[in-house]
């Protein structure tokens, strides 16, 4: 069994300390007064910032082929259809939302 | 399916390695219908949410932001000893690799565990609907949705959970028994691409139900 260069364990410590740290900012601007429209982008900016970082080094896509990169993002792109055309719906439709 | 003992690919592949790189690309395939599965779900959410902003905002109030935000650290910390015993697999780390693996289901389960007492909370404050759904004081028809989404979006990813947890666990009986080596780790890498993306699903969730409402708007 021969095994292969170690790899340096501080990135995934590092990795794991931000992610920590904006788990702590997320609950932390939840209580500030910062508007109806700041909390959730602040929020899911938060998440969308630790999904990247999970994805690059713990899913490691760090270094690896564009082919993974592509499929990795394959389901964000399909996503941003479902969005879009599920959003023209409810932005155009009348009497909607209901009161 | 090769071994550490017989390091032979797949008839199909020219090598292990081409054979790990094709499992990988097959789990990314899958987890890009994973990403449309919550995806859908909470494209559902944002469309409610902003329609009844307000009712989202009571109800969110009533969550348990503390026991979110410990399942998150909780589970944030399984994907560093599962991408350690990734590590440990390539260095040909048997013993650590064992044990990671144990550390990462047993950080699983640690997870179910806080979900299922704050499901008790739920449940002892009538938060689940179509079990035991009460309207509190300034509740209406929308805020009975946002428990819907928490209890529905929650409960697939416990569901999600409790698979890589068995996962995990088969691999690290395999692992114990010396079915991994640094030339044959492909499968090890394949659930910890599974287990991360269970994780990632948190944060979105957690985005979802836990901050809403602490300041009212």
């Amino acid at each position: 069994m021969s095994a292969r260069p170690r790899e340096p364990v501080a990135p995934y410590f590092i990795g794991w300390a931000v992610l920590l740290l904006l788990l702590g900012l997320s609950v932390l601007s939840a209580y500030e007064p910062i508007g109806p429209y700041l909390h959730p982008i602040a929020n899911f900016g938060i998440a969308l910032t630790q999904a990247a970082i999970m994805y690059i080094l713990f899913m490691r896509l760090r270094g690896r082929p564009t082919l993974k990169w592509i499929f990795a993002g394959a389901g964000f792109l399909w996503l941003i259809f479902l969005f879009g055309l599920g959003a023209v719906d409810y932005l155009t439709r009348k009497g909607f939302p209901l009161r | 399916m090769p071994s550490a003992r017989t390091l032979r690919p797949g008839m199909q592949y020219a090598d292990l390695e081409q054979q790990s790189e094709t499992a990988q690309l097959g789990m990314w395939l899958f987890l890009a219908t994973e990403v449309l599965f919550f995806g859908s779900l909470i494209f559902a959410y944002t469309v409610y949410r902003s329609a009844y902003g307000h009712q989202f905002q009571l109800a969110g109030h009533d969550s348990f932001i503390l026991l979110g935000s410990v399942n998150q650290a909780i589970l944030v910390t399984s994907s560093l000893t599962m991408v350690l015993a990734l590590r440990a697999a390539r260095a040909g780390e048997q013993r650590a690799l064992v044990w990671l693996l144990c550390a990462t289901a047993a950080l699983g389960l640690a997870f179910l565990g806080v979900k299922g007492y704050e499901y008790a909370r739920d449940a002892a404050s009538h938060a689940l609907p179509a079990i035991d759904f009460v309207f509190k004081p300034g509740y209406r028809a929308p805020a009975e949705m946002f428990w819907t989404f928490y209890l529905i979006s929650t409960g697939l990813h416990a569901l999600h959970l409790s698979i890589g947890i068995v996962l995990v666990l088969i691999f690290a009986v395999r692992a114990a028994r010396g079915a991994f080596s640094p030339a044959y780790d492909g499968p090890l890498e394949v659930v910890g691409l599974y287990w991360s993306f269970v994780d990632t699903v948190w944060f979105f969730l957690f985005a979802c139900i836990y901050p809403l409402g602490r300041v009212m708007t």
